[in-house]
């Protein structure tokens, strides 16, 4: 085998020289088996790309090391000049030696070196692909059926490219199928978002794949190699009419992850009336044949035979040439705050509990009736900023939908119960999108008490909730004996996020969200090629922007596939 | 067993019943309270500003003293005992202040002395189950509200004492000496500490505000660790109801008097007598005297 190449950036970052090629190359002065080069602009201006192709070209190289600080950025662009000059990609690396936040000097310096030489031996491990190219497959995966997934899937779809959504839960729709209207307009969230739901499951160009999770991936970009475990229904979807008749008898009540805890759910169920697919699962944790081992009611009752209870996890394998990621958010969980009680304090609810109980096809039926004893509670006090914007104790970040969303549910509350009082305690009122400035204000002309301050406490005395807070326009304190309280929790990424970014490739932040390329100019570009992001998976956003992300990530992906 | 003992200046003036009863409870459990020789003030109050070491001599020269005669190191008093512990705390982490301390005390500590309260020892000393097993006097679900106050529990992450918004030590405490813990939301609040001297009706306040919580949750007696919440709990009920007319009173019951009741010491060894609103009337009423 020749020698491997290595190319040293001399990569500037804040005006500071990250770390001198020559004294890296110096420190590689012992191997044979390399030959450096040192070029003395940046490698990824043109001159740099240049540089590296009279470099190879003119030593016979056909593996090179490129050593700089941020390989996700010019990774994709290197791998594309070397397949145009005919080169093998894989046969090449990029490598970040950024150096840690406190620049520890010569410890950085043998930790660039340390990657440099393992890069090096990694790359000459690799053996160049025998036969002929695998063809670049034009049809993309998308995993997370929510508002983005679904955005994303409909645009590649209408671009006349095949595209396969998985979902982990029964049917689509994530987060959004859980809401209750929508700000800035107000506009009912399930009549906004059921028409894309039954768009996406008829669409001749998607493929639903839900109740299933990504098991492992493999391969590059226009050739991944997925492996997806379709988690048992026990409900055989062939036979399955979608008729409901199972979820109306089964004797099982149990609380609803759906509901939020605040509505009861069966033990076979769907997520919803407009479900898509409209098929129900079974969940043995809770199904009283599976706990207790007698019932079979639905069994009994179904009209086609579709229950199953010894189904087992199925594995299916699907090639795809691009990935977008939508993973979406969970909230901080109440339970784990303990100025709030750690979720004992009964009408203690989170922001997407609200929304349930607000919401026509919530356990309520859309009135506002407070868990605890279903009387229309008067005195509801809302709490922003709730394990957000709190980094000694909680998530440092602003979770950047719960100003609005606030805003809206103070709205819903008086809409609905004309005597009752709405209480925000805020830091700060940020409303940046389009109207929706004029919604808070107009929040606030129908008699909505702002009061900028935090809440320390609570706890139940009385039947009542009882707010301890700060009023810090006034100095004052502020004791409310309410009758219930939304608590508008930190946006986090979805549970197991971290899991599927491993099996990605894919980088992720401190807190779990995926991290972009690059947050200003590819904000939808994961550090892998093929791979993109979009929506609160990156990172919380409202509505719009999530939407605005599944539309960018899926022209991603078009002008990918238009490439080949 | 054997564990220094700092009783701090309270406990050998106004808070005698708690630290009589202390003593007393720890011969009966079959553990030794040695007190240590030549205590001084623990400071009475963890400096506020961070540059003010000076405060942190009297509770640096009691740790060193407290090496040289054992290990362990326990108090009674709940500020005695954040003063200590925060003290130990930040000799052990913050090399140049424990330097500067131990040049002013001249003396040589590095923060290796175990600081327990004397609950701490109740449950992983001795174990709620053994005291359990050594309760001799019935107290038939006597309902005590247990009021921890603040200054056992904050700073959580100095005090690693227990969960600071939802702690159960002084529940399990009052379960193993078959009491009838009474969870209420003002368990963890203020007492009114040294308001009390400033701005008294601060203080009664809080007191009130506390004991109105307890006696709603159908407390009949408040117990404490601290001779400060004793203080504003117990001495203030006079004033509390001359303030308001719907408050009864309750007797506010020291934990270490308890347990003696409990472990079925003589009564007069409890100095029932040195509390305000003397609890004897209501424990007989319960014929637990």
């Amino acid at each position: 085998m020749g020698k491997v190449g290595v190319v040293m950036c001399p990569c500037e970052l804040e005006g500071m020289t990250l770390f001198d090629p020559e004294v890296l190359v110096e420190g590689l002065k012992g191997r044979k088996d390399v030959l450096p080069l040192i070029h003395h602009q940046p490698v990824c201006s043109e001159s740099g790309v240049e540089a590296i192709r009279a470099f190879m070209e003119g030593n016979g190289l056909d593996r090179v090391v490129m050593a700089c600080s941020k390989p996700e950025l010019f990774g994709p662009t290197f791998k594309k000049a070397l397949r145009q000059w005919g080169l093998n990609p894989s046969l090449s690396g990029v490598l970040g030696i950024r150096p840690t936040a406190e620049r520890k000097g010569s410890d950085d310096l043998q930790e660039a070196l340390h990657v440099i030489e393992e890069g090096i031996d990694e790359i000459k491990r690799r053996k160049p692909a025998k036969g002929e190219k695998t063809p670049f497959v034009k049809r993309a995966m998308v995993i997370g059926g929510g508002i983005t997934g679904i955005t994303a899937s409909i645009d590649l779809g209408n671009g006349g490219y095949e595209v396969l959504l998985v979902d982990r839960l029964p049917s689509i729709g994530g987060r959004m199928l859980q809401l209750s209207e929508t700000f800035p307009t107000l506009d009912c969230a399930q009549c906004t978002l059921t028409p894309k739901t039954v768009e996406t499951g008829q669409h001749p160009h998607i493929r639903l794949i839900t109740y299933a999770e990504i098991e492992s991936v493999s391969g590059e970009v226009g050739n991944f190699l997925v492996k997806i475990r379709r988690k048992a229904a026990y409900v055989d979807w062939e036979k399955c009419t979608g008729c409901g008749l199972c979820q109306e008898k089964c004797p099982s009540k149990v609380p609803s992850e759906f509901e939020r805890g605040i509505g009861p759910g069966k033990a076979i169920y769907t997520l919803s009336p407009q479900a898509v697919p409209n098929k129900p699962v079974i969940n043995p944790e809770v199904c009283r044949y599976f706990t207790e081992g007698k019932c079979r009611v639905c069994e009994k009752v179904c009209l086609t035979d579709a229950i199953d209870y010894a189904q087992e996890d199925t594995f299916i394998e699907e090639r795809v040439g691009a990935i977008i990621v939508a993973t979406g958010f969970d909230l901080y969980r109440k339970e784990d705050i303990g100025e709030y009680g750690y979720g004992d304090v009964p009408d203690v609810i989170d922001g997407l509990a609200f929304e349930r109980l607000n919401s026509a096809s919530g356990p309520t039926a859309g009135e506002i009736r407070r868990p605890s004893d279903g009387h229309i509670p008067k005195e509801v006090v809302f709490i922003q900023c709730v394990a957000s914007r709190d980094p000694e104790r909680y998530m440092p970040y602003c979770s950047r939908a719960c100003c609005m969303y606030t805003a809206k549910h103070a709205r819903l509350y008086k809409h609905k119960v004309h005597d009752g009082h709405a209480y925000i305690f805020y830091m700060d009122i940020r409303s940046m999108g389009k109207g929706y400035e004029e919604f808070i204000q107009q929040g606030m002309e129908e008699g909505i008490l702002y009061l900028r301050g935090r809440v320390s406490r609570l706890f139940r005395d009385n039947g009542h909730v009882v707010v301890w807070g700060a009023d810090t326009l006034t100095g004052k304190k502020v004791e409310i004996a309410a009758d219930m309280v939304v608590l508008a929790t930190a946006m986090i990424p979805s549970r197991g996020a971290k899991e599927l970014a491993e099996k990605l490739h894919i980088g992720t932040d401190e807190y779990g969200f995926l991290t972009e390329a690059q947050c200003k100019l590819y904000p939808v570009e994961s550090g892998v090629e093929g791979i993109y992001l979009a929506g609160c998976a990156q990172g919380p956003k409202d509505i719009a922007d999530t939407v605005a992300q599944g539309n960018a990530a899926a022209s991603k992906v078009q002008a990918l596939f238009a490439q080949h | 067993m054997e564990f220094l003992y700092f009783p701090g200046c309270t406990l050998y003036t106004k808070a005698k019943n708690l630290d009589e009863a202390g003593r007393e409870c720890a011969k009966a459990l079959g553990f030794e309270l040695k007190e240590l020789s030549n205590w001084t003030c623990c400071g009475a109050a963890f400096p506020l500003a961070k540059d003010n070491i000076m405060a942190l001599a009297p509770p640096a020269r009691i740790l060193a003293k407290a090496k040289e005669e054992g290990s362990t190191l326990t108090t009674l008093c709940s500020v005695c005992f954040n003063v200590i512990k925060r003290t130990n705390r930040l000799i052990q982490e913050d090399e140049e202040k424990r330097e500067k301390i131990n040049t002013f005390i001249e003396m040589d500590y590095q923060g290796d002395v175990r600081v327990l309260h004397y609950l701490e020892i109740l449950k992983r000393e001795v174990g709620f189950e053994s005291i359990r097993g050594a309760v001799k006097r019935d107290l038939q679900g006597l309902k005590v509200a247990p009021f921890y106050g603040c200054m056992l529990l904050r700073p959580a992450e100095e005090m690693e004492f227990d969960d600071k918004e939802a702690p159960t030590i002084f529940e399990e405490f009052l379960e193993s000496i078959a009491c009838e813990p009474v969870d209420f939301p003002y368990k963890i609040e203020c007492c009114g500490a040294f308001q009390s001297v400033g701005a008294p009706e601060v203080a009664t306040e809080c007191a009130y505000a506390i004991l109105i919580s307890a006696l709603r949750n159908g407390a009949e007696a408040v117990t404490t660790t601290c001779p400060l919440c004793q203080f504003n709990l117990d001495s203030k009920q006079k004033e509390i109801r001359e303030r308001h007319n719907d408050f009864p009173g309750i007797p506010i019951i020291y934990f270490t008097q308890l347990l003696g009741l409990a472990l079925g010491l003589p009564v007069e060894k409890l100095e029932f007598h040195r509390n305000d609103v003397d609890p004897r009337p209501l424990l007989e009423k319960k014929g637990l005297l």
